[in-house]
């Protein structure tokens, strides 16, 4: 007989799927790599890389795309992280991309250089050979996310192919790819905005100042509040006003919104989380409100 | 607070998209800029109501031909647990879709039109979800609003299902009449149908016991990868080597003697180890790490198990196989990679035994291949041992895909029956 009936926390199960889905790439391919923003989501996932190969160090460097237009107490929070860690930070940038000539960049009152990450990530990926790439992306985001594998093909074009996905049983992951074809794997699929944070403050885990209501200077432009920054041109109808505010998401200065908020501490962000009817992209990326399918047709392109 | 998985199975006809939007909408698991982003769309396209399948159906050629194309992850949760929806199509690749859903489900809900009665795919769901051992079964019957809440319908549908089943060596077996569209037992027990005794819909998924679903007797620990800190600044690391994977079976604890396969050398565990300090007893689904008392030479796609209990060493498996592409099909000396735990082997196709009619049982012994979506017995010979069981006694160890060798898709799914 046994003595107890061995109930497993959710937070445990999701840690436990993770690492095994972290292992399996360590152990399948060649070249992988993380992707760390220095956002929740990806300092969630650097934390559960740790512990998969502890007392071993991560074995696989970690790469930021940087857009340039990314708030300095993030860039700080990356770069302090990578060097406690000891890891390689691999930073492929838009601004060289622009300046090689591989992208333009977009003019006007709304230019963003979010579309234009594609194509430096997908040039990172080639020019460093990496044949797995890990991403904090959860299916709970978004709808067209919540139909993607764990283990996602992408073709030597970088591409996804919604309609095509291989087929994802028990917890085997196909592994299998030619030269020039990659996988993007998101160990955090089954994870909800709720789950990152109940972790968060679980395992105590330092996040940016950001994500903590603070004063900071804003403006409004599609009833989101954009911070004032030198990338964005404000029209004469956005003045810029002070108010006590925190980020739900790190992404972008130029199109992620601040929420207006006094939650000052990870217990206080639960609660207000567990009570928002707002889900945190529809709060807070003007780069998801583009049309219906806005995250499917970037991801199609390689988009994270 | 602990996870359930639970896939769901019928057509938007069955009320599907109606009953998963009433459960995500009731736990406050849409929000209001989803269900606004769905009112618009309905609007736009002229529907009537606002069409909750939207919320699930994300994708572009969805939208546009009003299908559903994959299986879908959906999440919510109550304060006793959370809840993980694979939600699967009702008809396009569907049994593929289904087969993939039920692989990970602790439960799975099918739904029946009171007003229809046991269909046909009600009985292939049904006999999907057995096959792929999903523990707990929940036959909700629903449009009960369209039948004056009848008890007699109700019974007549759980005697003629009940029927069906027992063919099937079905699990736990529940009965719950709901109006989806209306909420009847759905969150709440419903005050129109007086004469159901039993739970609500809601409150049987907060409430069924899942922990003893998992193989806890069978110690099944397939190595994953070795951790040697080789080159750690800590000179007390520079000898460690631990093994580490996600306990497949049974509960293991450091002093317990333990065997590797394929060596059959025997050694205690001296610890297993996490990051956050060593732990007295690891159990499914906990991801860990190994450190044996002796020096064993031990790779990715080992076992670990007891001496007195292990899984079969086969290079000969009979399996039923789900077959999951159009591009090929599986037949006699068919060649494909297998994964199974974390073992990757070459497979050989010997026979194809039968292919069996999803809908009505019949094997067809005549059978040359499988095709796209269909399910049969199969005899594979593989190129070095795999550490099996039974996929009814363990679906973690007896569960394995297999890989077209020339496109790299994952091709098929495989159960082992009989292994030996």
């Amino acid at each position: 007989m046994l003595q107890r009936d061995y109930t497993t926390s959710q937070l445990d199960v999701l840690e436990a799927e993770a690492i095994h889905i972290m292992r399996e790439v360590a152990a399948e391919f060649e070249r992988p790599c993380l992707l760390f923003s220095g956002g929740k989501d990806s300092i969630v996932m650097l934390r559960i890389a740790e512990k998969a190969f502890w007392p071993a160090p991560i074995p696989f460097p970690l790469m930021h795309v940087d857009t340039g237009h990314n708030f300095p107490e993030v860039i700080e929070f990356r770069d302090r992280r990578a060097e406690e860690l000891g890891a390689r930070l691999i930073v492929a940038s838009v601004q060289e991309s622009i300046d090689a000539g591989r992208v333009v960049e977009e003019t006007g009152r709304r230019a963003s250089r979010n579309r234009l990450q594609t194509t430096t990530l997908l040039d990172a990926i080639e020019d460093n050979e990496f044949d797995a790439v890990f991403g904090g992306a959860r299916r709970d985001e978004e709808k067209a996310r919540a139909k993607e594998r764990v283990f996602s093909f992408r073709d030597d074009f970088g591409q996804w192919d919604p309609k095509n996905q291989r087929p994802e049983l028990w917890n085997l992951y196909n592994a299998k790819i030619r030269k020039g074809e990659h996988i993007r794997v998101f160990p955090l699929s089954n994870w909800t905005e709720l789950d990152i944070w109940d972790y968060i403050r679980r395992e105590g885990i330092e996040i940016p100042s950001i994500y903590y209501a603070h004063t900071r200077k804003v403006f409004e432009r599609d009833g989101m509040l954009l911070a004032d920054n030198p990338w964005i041109t404000r029209g004469d109808d956005e003045p810029v006003f002070e108010a006590v505010v925190r980020y739900r998401t790190v992404g972008d200065a130029t199109c992620t919104g601040a929420v207006q908020s006094n939650a000052a501490t990870v217990e206080e962000i639960i609660e207000e989380i567990a009570a928002t009817r707002i889900t945190e992209r529809g709060a807070t990326r003007a780069d998801d409100r583009a049309s219906e399918a806005a995250m499917e047709d970037r991801k199609r392109e390689g988009y994270f | 607070m602990d996870i359930l998985r639970f896939a769901t199975a019928g057509s938007v006809d069955d009320g599907k998209s109606t009953l998963i939007g009433r459960l995500l909408f009731d736990s406050k698991a849409i929000f209001e800029d989803q269900l606004e982003a769905v009112e618009r769309t309905s609007r736009d396209r002229g529907t009537e109501y606002t069409d909750l399948s939207l919320l699930t159906d994300g994708l572009r050629a969805e939208r546009e031909q009003g299908i559903t194309i994959d299986v879908a992850y959906r999440y919510f949760a109550t304060p006793r647990r959370k809840f993980i929806i694979a939600d699967t199509p009702g008809h396009i690749q569907y049994t593929r879709n289904m087969v993939t859903g039920a692989s990970t489900a602790d439960l799975a809900i099918i739904l029946i039109d009171a007003r229809k009665g046991v269909l046909e795919q009600s009985r292939r769901h049904a006999f999907l979800t057995t096959l792929l051992r999903v523990p707990h079964l929940v036959l909700a019957v629903n449009k009960m609003d369209l039948v004056d809440y009848s008890e007699e319908r109700f019974e007549e549908i759980r005697e003629e299902f009940t029927s069906f089943a027992s063919k099937l060596n079905a699990p736990d077996l529940t009965f719950i009449p709901i109006s989806a569209l209306h909420g009847d037992n759905v969150v709440s027990r419903s005050e129109n149908m007086p004469w159901y005794n039993g739970s609500s819909l809601l409150h049987h998924l907060e409430n069924v016991h899942i922990a003893s679903d998992r193989n806890l007797v069978d110690v099944r620990f397939p190595v994953q990868y070795v951790i040697r800190p080789q080159r750690a600044t800590d000179p007390a690391l520079h000898d460690y080597r631990g093994y580490a994977g996600q306990v497949a079976g049974g509960v293991l604890k450091p002093g317990d003697e333990v065997m590797h396969l394929p060596s059959g050398l025997t050694t205690r565990i001296a610890s297993i180890d996490t990051y956050d300090g060593p732990v007295e007893e690891a159990f499914p689904p906990m991801s860990v790490t190994l450190r044996l008392e002796d020096d064993i030479d031990i790779s990715r796609g080992d076992m670990i198990c007891r001496p007195n209990n292990q899984p079969h060493a086969a290079q000969e498996l009979e399996a039923m196989v789900c077959w999951m592409t159009d591009a090929s099909k599986l037949g006699p000396r068919t060649k494909l990679t297998i994964k199974h735990t974390t073992r990757t082997a070459r497979a050989l196709v010997r026979d194809l035994h039968y292919r069996l009619d999803v809908n009505t049982l019949h094997r067809d012994e005549s059978a040359q291949a499988l095709g796209l979506n269909e399910i049969g017995r199969v005899s594979l010979r593989v190129t070095q041992p795999l550490f099996v069981d039974d996929y009814a006694r363990n679906r973690l160890t007896g569960g394995f895909i297999l890989v077209d060798e020339a496109t790299n898709n994952t091709v098929g799914a495989g159960m082992v029956v009989e292994a030996r």
